[in-house]
């Protein structure tokens, strides 16, 4: 039977209310949303707070809306929400993509977007996908609020720029006119962590990438991303070419280990088609106007 | 910790740790056993109920993050014109061998029934995807669900 070791739980009403909580029992205590990622953590003793903080009480920080040019997401939008979002559906296709295919539907019901950030589990898809998507993490304290770009939040494996008084409450993404963005991912089975597993976003500006965000999961890529492919692509037409180029220019650079998901070998040849195949339907879309294909 | 929470309609209160896990509440405090404990690990997906209205897998839900909600088990699926159409369709269907997979795979089939009431068998089986029956290789279960949704006024309890 697993079990956690003991621990002391509270409940917060708000989001004050959950960083008074943090102020008041310092660094060892963890704020709880879904507790798919941190209570079998837990229970295995890979993560033993002192003390749960649960945060499913707080209301209105699951928000999924149009804010000012950016599309807002509460740090408490479940996985089933973001599936279901018709706006996310219209405007970031990528979201639906790869929530297809984190966990199961079950699963997805609790999990959240913000406890799934928080983890930085290195097999994270939303990980990749808000990388790929350039999103600003905003994270609040009692001093106040920063916004972290994405790609800065993460420090490494389980490690993000979080202090022990701060908490992720949205997640914010530039929308862009002929932007098109797409998620592509090897699993073992239904369910699983990624083998390896790739997000594009192209914005086009005529025929021209004028943005381009690529975001890997599970090969252990610097901040989640491939910068010297989306260097490759900047600026220029998306020609077949190209695409095939920056696939190979992100695998290289991807640094997969060999683990029970298979070798490296196997994980970089992923990386490369899994890149093209996305870029590919993220350009279809950015033509299309941006829908779901 | 006291927590209190509707259990199949009716208030429950018990004493608990708040490492206890929803799944061993409402099994060994309250004896509903319906409910079964299986991998642990949010896989095998034998313990699901439903909290506040949507199926949860009750191995990854502490008991104190139930207080003040609503469980709905697999006891409160029979109602008083009868069992409900999903409980005869595992029936009718042979959509069990063993059973110990099917508390969980009733409560996400009762589930989908309400929100999508004549599913294809492609929705079935994206339904049920975390959930693991090693008995009937998924075929009758599907059989099943594809059964009770085809008699579905007979015994429904919403």
């Amino acid at each position: 039977m697993q079990t956690p070791a003991p621990f002391e739980y509270s409940r917060a009403s708000s989001v004050e209310s959950a960083l008074a909580l943090l102020e008041r029992y310092g660094p060892d205590t963890r704020l709880i949303a879904g507790g798919h990622s941190l209570l079998p953590m837990m229970k295995l003793r890979l993560a033993r707070p002192e003390r749960l903080v649960d945060i499913n009480d707080i209301p209105d920080l699951d928000h999924i809306r149009l804010d000012g040019g950016e599309i807002a997401i509460g740090a408490m939008a479940r996985h089933a929400d973001l599936l279901a979002s018709p706006l996310l559906g219209r405007n970031l296709p990528i979201f639906a993509d790869a929530e297809r295919v984190i966990a199961d539907p079950i699963v997805r019901n609790r999990g959240t977007i913000g406890g799934s950030l928080c983890q930085g589990d290195p097999a994270e898809d939303l990980a990749a996908v808000v990388c790929a998507l350039g999103a600003e993490l905003v994270v609040r304290s009692s001093g106040g609020s920063r916004r972290v770009p994405a790609r800065e939040f993460y420090q490494g494996p389980f490690e993000t720029v979080l202090g022990p008084s701060e908490m992720l409450t949205e997640v914010r993404i530039p929308l862009r006119p002929g932007q098109g963005s797409a998620y592509e991912k090897v699993e073992r089975r239904t369910g699983d962590w990624a083998v390896a597993a790739v997000g594009c976003c192209v914005t086009l500006d005529g025929d021209r990438i004028s943005q381009v965000g690529i975001g890997l999961a599970a090969v252990n890529a610097r901040q989640f991303a491939a910068p010297e492919a989306e260097a490759r692509l900047m600026g220029r037409p998306p020609s077949s070419d190209d695409l095939a180029t920056a696939a190979q220019l992100a695998a290289e650079h991807s640094r997969p280990q060999t683990d029970q998901r298979g070798p490296q070998e196997y994980k970089r040849y992923l990386v490369a088609e899994l890149t093209k195949r996305s870029l590919v339907r993220a350009v279809d879309r950015a033509r299309a106007g941006g829908l779901g294909a | 910790m006291k927590v209190t929470m509707t259990v199949n309609g009716e208030s429950v209160t018990g004493e608990v740790e708040p490492r206890l896990l929803l799944v061993h509440f409402i099994r060994d405090n309250l004896g509903l056993t319906g409910t079964h404990w299986g991998c642990d690990t949010s896989n095998c997906g034998t313990c699901v109920l439903w909290m506040d209205g949507k199926p949860v897998k009750s191995c990854t839900v502490l008991a104190v993050m139930a207080d003040g909600r609503e469980v709905r088990t697999v006891e409160d699926l029979e109602g008083a014109a009868g069992l409900d159409p999903v409980q005869e369709g595992f029936m009718q269907e042979h959509g069990l061998q063993c059973g110990f997979c099917t508390p969980g795979m009733m409560m996400t089939a009762r589930w989908l029934l309400d929100r999508s009431p004549d599913p294809t068998e492609a929705e079935i089986r994206e339904a049920i995807s975390g959930q693991i029956c090693r008995c009937t290789g998924y075929e009758n279960i599907v059989r099943a669900v594809r059964w009770a949704a085809t008699h579905q006024p007979q015994g429904a309890v919403q």
